[in-house]
């Protein structure tokens, strides 16, 4: 089911001095529920734009973003409901939580916001998100500083999930982590996808993990749209010249064994 | 089933060029922030119209009849000095406040500040100017020195951190929390009612006239010095503070670092690099706490009765000329906007990164 | 599989609270307030402090230096100069806490949406502070106090609250705009939060240490301002403070004729008082910046060991009793 409809999105943005910065370009794709779609660049090609307009910290220049077949509100209690319906969870865990505040804070806030259960269910509900992330109940008291990159991740996740979402959009959630810990949270976020069904929109530049976790995958580069398809036609047989060399780019330690048995063969 | 290709960009912008904000360095002669200095003579003159308009509504807020039964004490005014008062002082209410307004500006820029009831019914601005060099003279120089001295010792103390000149700044706060007057007044029961090594007050002796021979200046210095110095030494300690502080952020960056690895002497880093980045802040400090020095400058001039602006609103305070407060009021606030100027000129003269467009 | 938490500290509510208050844990916090504390103290319990009326007239005992009937000596018609000073510290503080309390709300409210609020409404709060911050306010208040006859103590502070409240707005506005851009700021806004919990929950506790600064910072100013404006006879002589008696000394010649047992308490109380607020705030200047704490005792710590912090060739030392080893 056709859950969010991304209709030719143009944002331009004036940089004073600099003239103007077209930071998407016509951009167009459609995200299912259930489904995931990887979105795969480098810096400044536009990822992160994408998801500033979804989340409408920004808004577009030109063209539609459109859930449920009808156009995001700007303002009022219909853009309450969009907002509830979409969450993000951000690339930086020691910046995207308030030093400030306890765990329990950052969780209970988007259920009182939303109303997603009645008052005297919100210490179970904030106890089931933790499980949920694998969290133990005693990290509700906790302050960010108190807990590890992983485990911070771990509270943003469960901050999103808090208001019942039909869609993730993760921007680049693990390349601040530890290589070690990456994987257990994507595994997480697959897992949590699949038993809430959610649409998943993941922003990243690794295309390892992109292949792996998406279904479907969009190649920007420079604001623009320049190879889609389903991920292993993407990787695996990239067509344009741009995907191609970000394939070259990542290091393959398949072909590097195989240039050293090619030598050990060939000075036999 | 293959991916679907859509072809690259042909005109690519230049993400170097587009991305950063550096320009390219021109050599020879400095370029001019014109942005900046724009942007900032627009402060300034949305300043000085603020300045002008609160002139313009205090008397009318005061008690209409104070202002009256002061015109009308003063029998001799001329019929036109008269009316420019009224315009002044908000006693014209037959006419509408806006036209007042423009009166009031019409005044103003033909150099008609009212005269002053306090000196004989001499125009303000004459009054006014002969005061004026005296404030500016001590002000002027008093800062500078206080600036200067405070600005290196800072850099010392912050470079030989933990050392014994450590101690230095908790005397130089205590100093500077010290209200002026007092310091001041101290000053005076030491220095010259008990040492008598400087007179009491005055900008010069009893009997002299102002004139250009060395007698006279070296009266101005003797009877100059014990305000200037008070001055001083209350105002150290904040630029020594500031300077100390910055200092200390800037020493550990790695430029810093990089200098002194690649053998640079302790006395070049300190001033050639370490020092000359924390001052970039003071200066701008400096233009803040102008209207604060101006302030403190007055309260000096009080208390050693010297015959400069700040005596000169103390004395028409107490006597309510209202025209002669006003004029001081007036060109204070200018000489401190123009200090300000000076000040952000400086600044981005100095400071490489206001010298670059869009930055 | 659970996560494992190795944390050492437990967090309760009470430590949490203590956090809050951590700026002001340090020695010279710690002294500062005790000093104010004492002044706050003599000021509340001043009628039983100080042993006589400070206007009870005593012909008999005019100008006399200390003694014990007088542990300050008198004044010119013998008044007891130690009551009036504890008296005067009333004033005092009263208008220097209420006075720093209208300067810091105005400073929050238009510092903080000026920072969080971009484009011409951002740019109209701060040409507003830079208007107050520029134009001199001691010629102002000069000017507008004479307008009032007897001013109450409120209208003092009131006054002198709207003049300084600028350089805390132009502070807070600088954090609050580098606050904006963090990410949980972003998320907030993202997860729909309204403007006035943004600001009032998820920034304010984090500009605490500021605003506790400014604070500070404020009520020296207001102090320093009040017995100024006293002591030039600005404000009324009516009202007791430690400024008014310096201008009655002052009137009376006292500086002249050496009468230091009524010019130098009042003096010494406001420098004082000026010291035990400038120990706070550099408690919470290095609270704030921790480069400044750990500067000093680093470079006492190398010195200990025989080397100079601005060396800067790391020097190796020579007197190693390990054997070297391959």
């Amino acid at each position: 089911m056709t859950l969010l409809e991304f209709d030719s999105v143009t944002k331009v943005y004036s940089v004073r001095g600099a003239g103007q910065i077209k930071a998407l370009d016509d951009v167009s794709f459609t995200l299912e529920s259930g489904q995931t779609i990887g979105v795969v660049g480098q810096s400044g090609s536009g990822k992160s734009t994408i998801a500033k307009i979804l989340t409408q910290l920004e808004t577009a220049t030109s063209g539609e973003v459109r859930l449920d077949g009808r156009p995001i509100p700007r303002h009022g209690s219909g853009l309450r409901r969009y907002r509830q319906q979409l969450r993000m969870v951000f690339q930086d865990p020691f910046a995207s939580l308030n030093p400030y505040h306890s765990v329990r804070h950052h969780i209970e806030r988007p259920l009182r916001l939303d109303q997603v259960v009645p008052r005297d269910e919100l210490k179970a509900e904030v106890r089931r998100l933790l499980e949920r992330v694998q969290l133990p109940i005693s990290a509700a008291d906790r302050r960010p500083h108190e807990l590890s990159g992983g485990q911070r991740q771990r509270v943003a996740i469960a901050r999103a999930l808090a208001s019942r979402p039909k869609i993730l959009v993760a921007d680049e959630p693990v390349s601040m982590l530890d290589v070690s810990i990456r994987l257990g949270v994507l595994n997480l976020l697959s897992d949590l996808q699949r038993e809430e069904g959610l649409g998943v929109l993941y922003i990243t530049h690794d295309l390892a993990t992109a292949r792996h976790f998406s279904n479907e995958i969009i190649v920007l580069n420079q604001g623009r749209i320049v190879e889609r398809g389903t991920a292993d036609d993407v990787i695996l047989r990239p067509s344009h010249p741009y995907t191609q060399e970000l394939r070259a780019a990542s290091p393959d330690p398949e072909k590097f064994f195989a240039s050293i048995s090619d030598a050990e063969g060939g000075a036999r | 089933m293959n991916a679907i290709q859509t072809p690259l960009h042909t005109e690519d912008y230049d993400a170097l060029e587009v991305g950063t904000t550096a320009t390219t360095a021109s050599k020879g002669s400095v370029r001019v922030p014109w942005r900046f200095l724009g942007g900032r003579a627009l402060f300034y003159a949305f300043t000085l119209w603020a300045a002008v308009t609160i002139n313009f509504l205090l008397p009318r807020l005061m008690k209409g009849d104070a202002v009256s039964a002061y015109l009308a004490r003063n029998r001799n005014i001329s019929p036109e000095a008269a009316d420019g008062l009224r315009a002044l002082l908000g006693l014209d209410t037959d006419k509408s406040l806006f036209q007042q307004y423009i009166d009031y500006w019409s005044l103003l820029v033909r150099g008609d500040l009212g005269v002053s009831l306090l000196h004989g019914l001499r125009p303000v601005t004459e009054v006014i100017s002969q005061a004026l060099p005296w404030t500016i003279g001590l002000v002027g120089f008093a800062t500078i020195v206080s600036f200067a001295i405070g600005t290196i010792a800072g850099a010392i103390v912050g470079w030989r951190r933990g050392s014994r000149l450590d101690a230095i700044i908790p005397i130089t706060t205590f100093l500077s929390t010290i209200p002026y007057f007092w310091l001041g007044l101290l000053a005076i029961a030491l220095f010259s009612v008990n040492l008598r090594w400087f007179p009491i007050g005055k900008a010069y002796g009893v009997g002299w006239s102002p004139e250009l021979s060395f007698e006279f200046i070296g009266q101005v210095i003797h009877h100059g010095f014990l305000p200037a110095m008070t001055i001083v030494i209350a105002s150290l300690g904040g630029w020594v503070l500031g300077m100390r502080n910055m200092m200390l952020t800037v020493l550990d960056e790695d430029y810093i670092t990089v200098a002194q690895a690649k053998g640079m002497t302790n006395r070049r880093v300190l001033w050639g690099y370490a020092a000359r980045n924390a001052v970039l802040p003071q200066i701008q400090s400096f233009a803040l706490s102008i209207g604060f020095i101006v302030g403190g400058t007055i309260v000096m001039e009080m208390v050693f009765s010297y015959p400069g602006v700040g005596k000169l609103l103390l004395d028409a305070t107490n006597a309510k000329d209202y025209a002669l407060m006003q004029g001081v009021f007036l060109v204070i606030t200018l000489s401190v906007l123009v200090a300000n100027i000076l000040a952000d000129v400086a600044y981005a003269f100095l400071d490489p990164r206001t010298r670059q467009t869009g930055a | 599989m659970t996560a494992p938490l190795n944390i050492i500290t437990r967090s309760t509510a009470r430590s949490r609270f203590g956090a809050a208050f951590a700026m002001f844990r340090n020695r010279k916090s710690i002294t500062g307030l005790s000093i104010l504390g004492f002044f706050v103290l003599v000021a509340i319990f001043a009628d039983v402090l100080a042993p006589y009326s400070p206007t009870k007239v005593d012909p008999t005992a005019r100008f006399q230096a200390p003694s014990f009937e007088h542990w300050l000596g008198t004044t010119h018609i013998g008044e007891d100069v130690l009551s009036q000073v504890i008296h005067g510290t009333r004033g005092v503080i009263v208008v220097g806490f209420l006075a720093a309390i209208i300067a810091t709300l105005i400073a929050i409210i238009v510092g903080v949406i000026s920072g969080y609020l971009s484009g011409w409404r951002s740019e109209a709060l701060s040409a507003l502070t830079n208007v107050f911050l520029v134009i001199p306010g001691l010629p102002l208040i000069i000017i507008v106090a004479s307008m009032f006859d007897n001013p109450p103590l409120f209208v003092i502070a009131a006054v002198l609250g709207l003049i300084g409240w600028a350089w805390g707005a132009r502070v807070l506005r600088a954090q609050t705009m580098s606050l904006r851009n963090r990410d949980f700021i972003q998320a907030a806004r993202a997860n729909g939060e309204p403007l006035r919990r943004i600001i009032a929950v998820e920034m304010l506790p984090n500009l605490m240490a500021l605003i506790a600064a400014s604070f500070v910072g404020t009520v020296t100013a207001a102090i320093l301002g009040l017995t100024t404006l006293s002591y030039i006879g600005v404000i009324p002589v009516t009202t007791y403070n430690w400024g008014t008696i310096l201008n009655w000394a002052s009137a009376q010649g006292a500086f002249r004729q050496n009468q230091w047992w009524w010019y130098l308490p009042p003096g010494l109380c406001i420098a004082a008082i000026g010291v035990a607020l400038s120990l706070i705030n550099f408690g919470i200047d290095e609270y704030v910046n921790p480069r400044l704490r750990s500067a000093g005792e680093r470079a006492r710590a190398m010195k200990k060991k025989g080397l100079n912090i601005n060396d800067a060739v790391t020097a190796v030392r020579t007197n190693t009793t390990t054997k070297e080893t391959r």
